[in-house]
């Protein structure tokens, strides 16, 4: 007996029972459309988030003081760490230190509100070089311009706005020259940001920059910084310009056990490796819970090839007494439960396709994300091949207990 | 050579039932042989043994010279296809299936090449005269035309005996005398056939009576006045 004959036995196998076909695969078409599903939208968000941390700069070299956050109890000390210094600034500037340092830029983090007259807005506000912010995101204000390194080192009270902290605060009216006021203090708008939405990990529309030294002064009366970011010549030094700030830090913090380090340093490959694992490690996780209703659905087939066997006993007997080997029944049985599951599979993988599109459409036009749809054929692959093996796997005990039967005994069978 | 040689066949069910108590005897090449007794006599169960379906409990049983036992179950199910052919008296064709499909069944499971298999079939169906419903669901057909597609299907393969199980218990007299009419003509044609039936007119057709009584051979005898079905319908 050929193949093909076995295919069209099993086919019409399935066409005499078209709807209990049809839900006995439902179980197979749920968690292969799940599977797609979780498939596609992780590597969309792993594209979304690396191209933002894209944005960042694979040159930029982020250093922050406190221990690295390697669980919920390292926080604290990270957000209150004030270990980073001027002097550490002073010190990782030496070119005899890092030298492959093209710039160099502390900055500390602001909360509160700024208002002006009756208007009041929260933005995400940062004591920094907003020269070096439009360098590195590439965003010029679109009226006036950034602040000057004068300005840092005169700590002058002056601020460049993102587009809706403008909108919010001025209208339509012009904001270049304007006062707003900040903690009790004015600050004249010097520049105004395009409108440009989420950048990196910034929403650029509603920052407000002001220079580090006034925000230290001013506003927080601190001496340390929330970050210090330094640029190196190019990509390629990274990790080289990595050691060299650690061996700089250790020295000026006196520290010689690595493990007591009292900051930490942050790269663009480091960041995209640590969500990449991530996201990988939330993918596997969330394929694994649907991989069960897999072997739910498998026990579906696998009893429902029962009852198949079951009710078509005389049919296997007449089938044994005109010739068919056990290996024939064998064969057709199992066929017939792996058509069934990797009909679903296909199924479930032309859905999972669908709402996978949908869920990038609705992410792109609804919620302005920059969502790419892909296609995750490693997914579709290993979903035909799970549901195939999930026919296979629950097929073989139905398949034998057919194949096994008497002929005699099938046929007596009422 | 004799086709079929049973020596001593006992055979005792699990539960204790003695279906055949020692039955012994020989069919040549082309005869027409009825067996024939009443309801639990042990008929069925001789026609399973001989039918390489069932094994007996004791004594010895020779088809074409070989016992059960000298082939594997593959081969067993072999001989079944290419040398035996199994005429039901519930027809067992598979349903929602065509004329046609069901009598090539037997082919899918010989090695005969897939573009041969509608010219064969079509022959069989044919020799039954039923060419004109080839094509139909075998729901659609009556009693006896079933039966006439039962016979086409054990035909199909050419196989050297063919074996009957009351193949006009379930039909009226009419379509009955039909399919014995077809069984007298193959049997002329050189096909040996073991007829099952209680009905003594319808053993009367054969050349030959075995009747079996308690799981034994109460006689077996020639028949000396052999009814003849109609020769009306198979040209």
């Amino acid at each position: 007996m050929t193949l093909k004959d076995t295919f069209n036995i099993a086919f019409d196998g399935l066409k005499t029972n078209k709807s209990r076909s049809a839900l006995t695969i439902l179980g197979i078409v749920i968690g292969i459309t799940a599977i797609m599903l979780i498939v596609s939208i992780g590597h969309g968000a792993e594209k979304l988030i690396l191209e933002q941390l894209g944005g960042m700069g694979a040159d930029l070299i982020v250093v922050r003081p406190g221990k690295e956050p390697k669980g919920p109890s390292d926080i604290a000390d990270t957000l209150f760490a004030d270990s980073l210094k001027n002097s550490d600034v002073v010190a990782l500037g030496k070119k005899s230190n890092v030298p492959d340092i093209v710039e160099i830029v502390p900055a500390v983090i602001v909360s509160g509100n700024v208002s002006r007259g009756g208007e009041t807005f929260r933005p995400a506000m940062f004591g920094w070089s907003a020269e070096f912010m439009s360098e590195v995101f590439d965003i010029y204000p679109e009226e006036g311009v950034p602040f000057s390194e004068s300005d840092i080192r005169g700590k002058a009270s002056v601020a460049v706005i993102g587009s809706k902290v403008k909108k919010e605060l001025f209208g339509s009216s012009s904001a270049l020259g304007e006062n707003i006021r900040i903690k009790n203090r004015n600050f004249r708008v010097v520049g105004v940001f395009p409108q440009r939405g989420q950048v990196s990990f910034l929403n650029v529309d509603e920052i407000v920059v002001i220079p580090y030294t006034t925000a230290q002064s001013y506003l927080l009366g601190i001496d340390y910084y929330h970050e210090v970011m330094v640029r190196v010549g190019s990509p390629d030094v990274v990790a080289r310009a990595v050691r060299d700030i650690e061996l700089t830090l250790r020295e000026t913090h006196n520290i010689t056990d690595p493990n007591k380090d009292d900051f930490f340093v942050v790269t663009q490959k480091g960041l995209v490796e640590q969500v990449g694992a991530i996201l990988s490690v939330l993918t596997l996780f969330l394929s694994s819970v649907v991989a069960i209703s897999l072997v739910v659905g498998g026990i579906g087939v696998m009893n429902i090839m029962l009852v198949s066997v079951t009710e078509r006993t005389k049919e296997i007997g007449l089938r044994k007494a005109l010739g068919a080997t056990e290996r024939d029944i064998l064969t057709q049985f199992l066929i017939e439960s792996m058509l069934l599951t990797g009909i679903g599979g296909a199924v479930g993988i032309l859905l999972g396709t669908l709402f996978s599109f949908a869920t990038s459409f609705v992410l792109t036009n609804i919620f302005g994300l920059s969502w790419v749809f892909t296609f995750p054929l490693f997914a579709a692959l290993l979903g035909i091949g799970v549901s195939v093996a999930v026919g296979l796997l629950f097929g073989i005990y139905p398949a034998r207990q057919a194949s096994l039967k008497s002929p005699m005994e099938a046929l007596r069978y009422e | 050579m004799h086709l079929i040689e049973v020596d001593n066949v006992k055979k005792e069910y699990p539960d204790g039932t003695r279906a055949l108590r020692g039955v012994s005897f020989s069919v040549r090449k082309g005869e027409f042989v009825a067996v024939t007794g009443n309801s639990g006599s042990g008929k069925s169960t001789l026609l399973h043994i001989l039918g390489f379906l069932d094994r007996q409990t004791a004594g010895t049983y020779r088809f074409e010279g070989k016992t059960i036992d000298d082939y594997s179950r593959e081969e067993i199910a072999h001989v079944r296809n290419k040398r035996m052919g199994f005429v039901f008296q519930s027809f067992n064709l598979l349903a929602r299936t065509s004329v046609l499909e069901n009598v090539k069944l037997p082919l899918l499971y010989s090695s005969v090449e897939e573009s041969l298999r509608d010219e064969l079939a079509r022959r069989a169906i044919e020799a039954v005269g039923l060419s004109h419903r080839v094509r139909h669901e075998s729901a659609q057909l009556s009693g006896g035309e079933k039966q006439r597609v039962a016979i086409a299907r054990a035909l199909v393969n050419k196989p050297n005996l063919i074996f009957a199980d009351e193949p006009t218990g379930n039909l009226d007299s009419a379509s009955g005398q039909k399919v014995m009419e077809i069984l007298q003509t193959l049997n002329e044609a050189g096909h040996t056939i073991m007829l099952i039936t209680h009905e003594t007119y319808t053993a009367e057709h054969a050349e030959r009576i075995i009747r079996i009584l308690d799981g034994k051979i109460e006689s077996d005898t020639m028949v000396s006045r052999r009814n003849h079905a109609r020769r009306s319908f198979i040209k």
